[in-house]
């Protein structure tokens, strides 16, 4: 069985976000970098765990990124997978990147497709179902838990105000989030045998993005908070009430 | 030309998110000089000519069993060929579950430019620009769209449906159903509660409430207002509360009209999901809790005294209104 695991760099999530360059450019100024936790916590560690189980199991990691992104990557393979592919170039574009990473997954063949429900840097969710139309397969949205037996996937996915099970033939691709998994942590051995593990670098496919940044816009900042003494409840209630017209 | 908004529906009854999804395709199609028509699969029970009144002129329905439980793949293809079917120059979603499931798929089967998450309509003057919240709520992006058919999902709780008078014409759309895939075999409905993400009010709580065993002071309080409950990482962590409660930027992200945070500090990560919540209330006995600064109301003070005198005040409100 082979699965093919997403894996995108962020900006940490306590990043202050400032832009530059007329905010045309995100300020990378003083950014730690990281995987995008649903990636790392959700769907890496579920493959991770499904090889556990099954040791025949291999393990691909894919990003597209330049070179910037290697830290990250070697880190995914620290925590486990058994190589990484790297493709170079630099695009914000979900399209352009979900069309790189069907054709490596394409030429991989493989069973079961995982990515994080979004990342926390453009927060789309549309790389999993971009990659599941151009592969053809089917994709389950937002899965909380995913067990195998012999060649079908049992899921639960988050629907509205639940969630439901289903199943389905693989392969598959699936994008993850809370309830997939527990967030592990790297261990010497596995960061040791991260530095020799493979990581191909390929060059992207051409294919046209379809759409680009014009600017970026921070929110207005809030004019402060009214404070209201906690033996005047009623207070409040009328701001929310009159001023705020939200009760 | 059209401008076409996909109708999510839940056992039968359309969702809220798709009328302001429907409201939001309805302007967009009058900006654009062109008609907005609606595509809804699957059985309802709604009565969709009524959906008129939203601005949209014409419904396509594919009543098809198949289709009464979601399948990407499937619902992909039947879009896209009413898509085709309609001359559709813009597709629009609401980014809700469903959305999240589709647009993308439709997108790259259309070849369409993808804006997800968007929070304005676009900017059409000068080529077709869509506003949307990046950074999980810390900013916003102005996207140019590039390819002649674009696909925008709509975040819930950012466009105001407006409700006029009008009556849509409803007709079968005759498109090729392949079976589905994905077989859907238990569905697990949390009953008796608001659905977080669609709800207009969110009381949330934190480590500051101590245990689950203090729970019911919030949940009075939800109960007054009509509320979703939501909760903090932390408490999601320890099963106080169930783990789709957890409010944050790995959690649910959240935009009601009014959230309620008790007891909760505000880490960034919490502010990441609640920040595009449009009035934040912050009750928490520590005056320097960052969640302050994120506030437009707040209370210092003892959440076990304050929570249950802020729900016999609303209490009393309303019985004076």
């Amino acid at each position: 069985m082979k699965i093919l695991v997403c894996v995108s760099k962020t900006p940490d999530t306590t990043s202050k976000i400032a832009f530059t360059d007329g905010n045309t450019k995100f300020d990378e100024a003083g950014v730690q970098w990281i995987i995008n936790p649903y990636d790392e916590w959700y769907s890496l560690v579920r493959a991770i765990e499904l090889k556990e189980s099954n040791p025949a199991a291999t393990i691909h990691l894919v990003t597209v990124g330049n070179a910037d992104a290697e830290p990250i990557i070697r880190k995914a393979l620290a925590l486990g997978g058994d190589e990484a592919i790297r493709v170079n170039t630099d695009n914000s574009d979900a399209y352009y990147i979900a069309a790189q990473i069907a054709e490596v997954a394409k030429q991989g063949g493989y069973d079961i497709i995982f990515t994080g429900k979004e990342t926390i840097d453009y927060n789309g969710s549309s790389i999993g179902g971009m990659i599941a139309e151009l592969v053809d397969a089917p994709y389950i949205s937002l899965a909380t838990k995913f067990d195998l037996n012999g060649n079908t996937a049992t899921v639960v996915r988050e629907i509205e105000g639940g969630e439901e099970t289903a199943e389905v033939a693989l392969p598959v691709v699936v994008s993850c989030q809370k309830g997939m998994a527990e967030q592990r942590i790297p261990n010497m051995r596995g960061i040791m045998a991260a530095r020799t593990k493979p990581l191909k670098v390929v060059e992207p496919a051409a294919i046209d993005a379809l759409t680009s940044i014009a600017s970026f816009e921070l929110p207005p900042a809030k004019a402060g908070v009214k404070l209201v003494a906690p033996d005047n409840v009623a207070e409040l209630v009328r701001l929310l009430h009159e001023e705020a017209k939200a009760i | 030309m059209s401008v076409l908004i996909f109708i999510d529906q839940s056992e039968g009854i359309v969702k809220k998110s798709s009328l302001e999804a429907l409201t939001y395709g309805a302007d967009l199609a009058k900006q654009l000089g062109t008609t907005a028509e609606g595509i809804v699969l699957g059985t309802v029970s709604d009565d969709l000519a009524a959906l008129g009144k939203y601005g949209v002129q014409k419904i396509h329905q594919v009543n098809n069993a198949a289709l009464n439980t979601v399948d990407a793949q499937l619902y992909a293809s039947v879009i896209s060929q009413a898509a085709t079917a309609s001359s559709a120059s813009v597709v629009v979603f609401s980014h809700n579950q469903t959305g999240k499931a589709v647009a993308a798929r439709v997108a790259a089967k259309l070849k369409a430019g993808l804006v997800a998450g968007a929070c304005a309509l676009p900017e059409t003057n000068n080529g077709f620009s869509v506003k949307k919240t990046v950074f999980s709520g810390k900013a916003f992006a102005h996207v140019n769209v590039l390819s002649p058919i674009k696909v925008i999902s709509l975040n819930p709780n950012s466009y105001k449906t407006v409700a006029t008078e009008g009556t849509a014409v409803v007709e079968a759309l005759a498109v090729t159903v392949a079976e589905p895939k994905v077989k859907v075999t238990a569905v697990n409905k949390i009953t008796g509660e608001v659905p977080l993400t669609e709800a207009d009010i969110v009381v949330s709580g934190g480590r500051g409430l101590k245990g689950p065993e203090h729970w019911g002071i919030l949940l009075d309080l939800a109960k007054e207002l009509g509320a979703a409950t939501a909760c903090s990482r932390p408490v999601g962590d320890a099963h106080w509360r169930p783990h789709h409660e957890h409010v944050g930027q790995t959690g649910v992200q959240v935009a009601p009209n009014l959230y309620i945070a008790i007891g909760i500090s505000g880490a960034i990560q919490h502010l990441a999901g609640v920040n595009r919540s449009k009035v934040i209330v912050v009750i928490n006995k520590d005056p320097e809790a960052p969640f302050f600064k994120a506030a437009d109301y707040g209370i210092v003070g003892d959440a076990f005294e304050v929570v249950p005198q802020l729900t016999a005040a609303i209490q009393k409100m309303k019985a004076g209104a």
